[in-house]
């Protein structure tokens, strides 16, 4: 009976441990897959030409060379860039955490008549891409027209800009729902409490509820900041002429090859890996230090609901 | 007296003038952008559509069906990419779905390093993939002389990936020769899925820990094994997160597709509208006909909490 009881255990833990040996040997595994293109980009953005061709180096060069990052600031305007795109994705970062808490707020707590209906819109906003109407998108900002003024709005942020004030930019969708289902979580007490002492309903809104939404602000904020940074569809689209992070990236190759007189194609293609890495090193930045926000406020903003 | 009843408002009204208030922003935008423009683009599918000469305007000339008939049957590329993109939804929607379902499982077991392990997993979600696409699409083309491809690191034939060597594997195994293409096209995309599963994982890693622990006490108690409390508890009561990351997934997938691409240089380097228009008409309906096909599909098998 004891006999058995110890094999009993001993075989439940082996069981254990050789569960655990797979998962970690998948966990592993999967991470490498997403790693290994990283770190092959960093590798071969301090990479010097001649050990492009030696079989006998992986990952860590034996000529050590900061040409190519230097090559890809200077083709890249980095600064400037920077600047611009930095700009441009806090702006329209702030612009979202504003409308999409507004219109959250309006959904989550206040019933009127189509209010379900409305949510309902919302919802297929969502799921229906602007890849579906992008042509009218763009001739409706080609020539647009208010109270008789014709002005043509592609080429300019207003467009963008326009977009995301009216809460259909980038995602907006998505960030309404996060803020309608974070509001929907907050005691009702605290608004009764708020009315009781007299507060008008826009005070309440922004006196109460946005500080105590303040982890959800932090999700949508960094979420539209990191997607603005990422987004080459709406600029490509709106803003034909932008001189952004993305394309930059893109045309990074064929402006060093033209400028330098370089016709190597694997100098060039060593540039662009030190212009990929410039391009990602401030979302990275941005994403160890705030990591937790990222993972864990997309977990408790309430998308499962 | 009268005067100041007329202008307070009951308490009700005026809960719906602050609603209909707090969302205006939202409700111009949906109008004048989205409801629109959607119309819009079903009419210029129908039209050709011509900038005026001035630049003031446009026109637009009836066309009947002759922009979708362009689109579907004479365009060169069109309609094969259209078929690509639905199998490629179709292989891909389901591996994805099992993938990050099986990664959120892992992950919400306690073990050294589990922050880490979930920060590299949400890292795709961060990166700037499409841009760092086009950058190297754009190299490679410079070397290929317009034969776009994406270097093997990028596209998972990683070095040393011998399709050939694991299909014999497989057979020796006694896999059914059926399955073996689907698993060796499931590793092909490897990278690929592992790249699209950052937010599936997450939203199903919500749901697990939103299970509660009671229920894994009682099945422990009543000598369940973790096989039969996957099945019995954990699977259904994220099941309803499984329709959520479907639609979520297809229309990821679809926004990605090399058919919106075709849409996009219609459009904007051919300069032809109307039948750019057709194009992203015919696909935007082939892929909700998708999300409702799935939707009602899965939701007649997802298990709902009462009292949720």
């Amino acid at each position: 009976m004891i006999q058995n009881n110890t094999i009993q255990k001993w075989l439940k833990r082996s069981k254990g441990f050789l569960l655990n040996i797979c998962m970690a040997f998948i966990l592993i595994g999967v991470c490498y897959v997403i790693l290994s293109p990283i770190f092959g980009i960093i590798s071969n953005s301090v990479k010097d030409l001649q050990d492009v061709f030696n079989p006998l180096i992986f990952l860590i060069p034996q000529n050590f060379t900061l040409d190519n990052l230097r090559y890809a600031w200077q083709h890249m305007d980095y600064v400037s860039t920077l600047a611009a795109t930095m700009g441009f994705s806090i702006g329209m970062a702030a612009i979202h955490v504003l409308i999409t808490s507004m219109v959250g707020y309006g959904f989550a707590r206040f019933k009127f008549p189509g209010s379900n209906l409305l949510f309902g819109l919302m919802i297929i906003t969502i799921v229906v891409p602007v890849q579906t109407y992008m042509v009218p998108l763009f001739m409706q900002f080609r020539f647009f027209g208010i109270f008789g003024l014709e002005a043509n709005l592609i080429d300019s942020y207003l467009s963008i800009a326009l977009l995301t004030i009216t809460g259909v930019g980038l995602r907006s969708g998505l960030y309404i729902y996060i803020f309608r289902q974070f509001f929907k979580g907050l005691p009702k007490e605290i608004e009764e409490a708020a009315f009781i002492d007299g507060a008008s309903t826009f005070r309440t809104y922004a006196t109460v509820m946005v500080p105590n939404a303040m982890s959800a602000i932090i999700t949508v904020f960094l979420f539209a900041f990191v997607w603005h940074y990422n987004d080459t569809f709406y600029t490509s689209l709106l803003v034909t002429n932008n001189r952004l992070m993305a394309v930059m990236l893109t045309t990074v190759g064929t402006q060093f090859s033209i400028m330098e007189s370089v016709r190597d194609h694997s100098a060039i293609q060593l540039v662009v890996f030190a212009g990929i890495v410039l391009a990602i090193i401030p979302i990275l930045t941005i994403y160890m230090f705030l990591q937790r926000h990222f993972v864990e406020g997309m977990e408790r903003s309430g998308i499962v609901g | 007296m009268p005067k100041s009843k007329r202008r307070r408002l009951t308490l009700r009204n005026r809960e719906v003038l602050a609603g209909f208030l707090f969302i205006l922003p939202w409700l111009v935008g949906v109008t004048v952008f989205f409801l629109f423009n959607i119309v819009q683009a079903v009419i210029y599918s129908f039209n050709t559509v011509d900038f005026n000469l001035g630049g003031i305007g446009f026109t637009l000339t009836p066309q009947g069906f002759s922009n979708l008939r362009f689109a579907l049957l004479e365009h060169g590329s069109f309609n094969r990419e259209l078929v690509t993109s639905l199998t490629d939804m179709l292989v891909n929607v389901p591996l994805i779905i099992f993938f990050s379902l099986f990664i959120a499982v892992c992950l919400n077991r306690k073990f050294m390093g589990r922050g880490v392990v979930r920060a590299i997993f949400f890292l795709p979600v961060i990166m700037a993939t499409s841009a760092i696409d086009g950058s190297l699409d754009a190299v490679m083309r410079m070397m290929m002389g317009g034969a776009s491809s994406i270097p093997p690191e990028i596209a998972g034939q990683q070095a040393g990936f011998h399709p050939g060597a694991i299909a014999f594997m497989l057979v020796d195994f006694g896999v059914p020769v059926i399955f073996i293409g689907y698993i060796l096209d499931a590793l092909a995309r490897l990278y690929e899925i592992i790249r699209a599963t950052g937010v599936q994982i997450l939203i199903f890693l919500a749901a697990l820990q939103a299970i509660p622990t009671s229920m894994y006490e009682v099945a422990q108690i009543e000598g369940a094994t973790a096989y039969e409390t996957f099945w019995k508890i954990t699977f259904p009561l994220v099941s309803p997160l499984i329709l959520t990351n479907v639609i979520y997934t297809i229309v990821d997938t679809f926004a990605e597709s090399s058919v919106v691409e075709t849409a996009f240089n219609t459009a904007f380097i051919h300069q032809n509208f109307g039948l750019s228009a057709a194009m992203s008409l015919i696909s935007s309906v082939i892929a909700c006909l998708a999300l409702l096909l799935v939707g009602w599909l899965i939701s007649k098998k997802v298990f709902y909490q009462v009292g949720d």
